[in-house]
């Protein structure tokens, strides 16, 4: 017995809607996301943030809270400093890089959070029709608070930081995440294969862990990729209104939040964590669009007329 | 019909009351004593005890949860430990706010949504749909709180088109009003049609694709005659869900933007009260809002029921 609220997405290209994944051949998927130019397009975008934030602490001149007393302030293109400094002389671009390392961190963390506790429920509720109300319940329960509130209440049990950010923005999409993988679930149930492991005596651990969870996993892969952009604007979010990151680690948010204080006298250190954030979500998103629709039999690889 | 609202009514009150138990455990909680934090740090444990014993500390955790909340049904929250002033009369004030912004922002979301999903899915393949796609990719990607900042720099400090930041109450001067919420809900508004829009495009193709529009147009029906009655129409249930859904993020951009625009809302309550441990007002607006949008969302649903009677039955007996 579920409610309204839980009712499956009603849109036939539903953001969050799980494709058929059924006779997918292998190598099939790589070979659409690489004949669509938006795919292409968002993987390399993700390449680039990815080596960005990785390998920020290489990458960047200085380190993020090194401070430059002298030379604050200081336009972009600079000797020294590329992307200029801000009120207290910090490069920007070391900022930026650290910034986005952590933006990383806490989608990374909160897809792992949302993973970790909604697939398995998710893998549950469809699997027993007992536990489904419950868990339906619970994931009604758990989106019945908006996530900023929730982010809100966090803070002010736990008092801000990275953990707290990505455990608010994680707890939040762990809703989302019970529901694409028991619809999953429920759909995989009936197919041969399934059937085939249960008259073989397949135990239900070996059902759903060698049978259903593969098989799964795409729509596992798009929700998390739905997540990441999520976390990283919600992050800045959080750290702008200073429930995130606290200063002085560097955070996308919190660059924002400063820089709102001298902004019409210099915009660069506003501008450049802004053009950041949209790049990372940019990434994400486009990648996600074209793997979802890689993974969907239903569209035709040119991204044409269905 | 009434079955199917009397289940949901039950279940929004279940769901409000467990809200209610979470949101009283997550304060008591919290890091330190109240009785101790009011009586001060060097008052002797006589005066804790009775300061105590007169917030009603002492008692079991049942019971004080039991006051909590026939307190909380009669719209008593208690008083602000930073200014003493009730809770209720805080939110009284700031709400209106809110309210306001949340629902213009909604309105433009859903207008600008609408009119690019519509044109996206009537247009596949040629410029409006590409343009549709890229406006809302921008919108989902660019994070709404910096096109705010960058909005108040240009459009209200360089160019003087709006305010920048200060509410004008309606009642006073509606025009002012108006004018002074129209670019912090256009902000707002921005990321959360782009959702809209991409669903109201889902939906209009699945509908244009179907056999029964196949029909009306071989029996002669016009195109616009499809897209409106057909298609607009069976498109209707997905715009109030994903209002419905995406209401929750409004009241989470409400406070970011009424920080941007410094108006006295609910948002700015809420972090003021966060950031001076302000517990009692913390602990009623997460109550409050929570409520709220669970009554928004029971209503949401029984909204659809009476666009699409199919869902009636769906909903009921899965």
């Amino acid at each position: 017995m579920t409610t309204a609220t839980t009712q499956e997405p009603l849109t036939p290209g539903g953001t969050t809607t799980a494709p058929a994944v059924h006779g997918r051949s292998r190598g099939r998927v790589p070979r659409r996301l690489l004949r669509d130019p938006m795919g292409v397009a968002g993987a390399v975008l993700l390449l680039i943030v990815l080596v960005a934030g990785v390998f920020a602490p290489w990458l960047a001149p200085y380190p993020p809270t090194e401070v430059h007393f002298r030379t604050p302030f200081q336009q972009p293109a600079t000797v020294g400093f590329a992307l200029g400094t801000d009120d207290l002389g910090r490069d920007i671009l070391s900022r930026v890089l650290h910034g986005a390392r952590a933006s990383l961190q806490v989608g990374a963390l909160a897809v792992l959070l949302a993973v970790a506790v909604g697939v398995p429920l998710g893998l549950l509720a469809g699997y027993w029709r007992w536990l489904d109300a419950l868990v339906s319940r619970l994931a009604d329960l758990m989106l019945a608070f908006p996530f900023l509130i929730l982010a809100v209440g966090l803070a002010a049990i736990n008092g801000g930081g990275l953990a707290n950010a990505a455990v608010a923005i994680g707890i939040a999409h762990i809703p989302a995440m019970i529901r694409v993988v028991r619809a999953e679930t429920l759909r995989l149930a009936d197919a041969d294969f399934v059937l085939a492991a249960h008259a073989m005596d397949a135990g239900p651990v070996r059902v759903l862990g060698r049978h259903v969870l593969p098989n799964a996993l795409p729509a596992i892969i798009v929700q998390a990729t739905v997540i990441m952009p999520a976390a990283v604007l919600g992050e800045a979010v959080l750290s702008f209104l200073g429930l995130g990151i606290q200063p002085p680690d560097p955070s996308l948010g919190i660059m924002l939040s400063d820089a709102q204080n001298y902004l019409m006298r210099t915009p660069w250190p506003g501008v450049f964590p802004g053009i950041a954030i949209a790049l990372i979500c940019l990434g994400f998103n486009l990648f996600g669009d074209a793997l979802r629709d890689a993974l969907d039999p239903r569209t035709k690889p040119s991204g044409g007329r269905r | 019909m009434l079955r199917y609202l009397g289940n949901r009514l039950w279940q929004s009150a279940l769901t409000l009351l467990l809200a209610s138990v979470v949101v009283f455990g997550g304060v008591r909680a919290l890091p330190g004593d109240p009785a101790t934090t009011m009586a001060g740090e060097e008052a002797d444990p006589a005066t804790v005890a009775a300061v105590r014993a007169e917030l009603g500390l002492d008692q079991p955790l049942v019971v004080q949860y039991g006051k909590f909340l026939t307190s909380a049904l009669t719209g008593d929250f208690g008083d602000s430990v930073r200014t003493g002033t009730p809770v209720a009369d805080l939110i009284g004030a700031t709400l209106p706010v809110t309210v306001q912004l949340a629902l213009y922002a909604m309105a433009i979301a859903v207008l600008l949504g609408t009119t690019g999903g519509v044109l996206a899915a009537v247009f596949r393949g040629r410029w409006p749909e590409w343009a549709a796609n890229a406006f809302s990719l921008t919108a989902l990607s660019v994070p709404t709180f910096w096109l705010g900042i960058l909005a108040v720099l240009y459009l209200a400090v360089h160019l003087g088109w709006f305010p920048a930041s200060g509410y004008v109450s309606p009642l006073d001067d509606p025009l002012r009003g108006l004018h002074h919420l129209t670019l912090p809900a256009l902000i707002l508004g921005l990321a959360h049609s782009a959702v809209v829009q991409r669903q109201t495009r889902g939906s209009m193709v699945g509908t244009l694709t179907a056999d029964f529009v196949r029909t009306a147009r071989a029996k002669g029906l016009g195109g616009r005659a499809v897209v409106f009655r057909y298609g607009l129409r069976n498109s209707l249930v997905v715009v109030v869900t994903v209002v419905g859904l995406e209401l929750g993020g409004l009241i989470g951009g409400a406070v970011v933007t009424e920080r941007i625009f410094t108006l006295p809302g609910v948002g700015k309550l809420t972090l003021d009260a966060v950031f001076t441990r302000d517990y009692p007002v913390v602990q009623a607006v997460v109550l409050v809002i929570t409520g709220a949008y669970i009554v928004i969302n029971l209503l949401v649903d029984v909204l659809y029921t009476l666009i699409d009677p199919r869902i009636r039955v769906s909903g009921g007996t899965r």
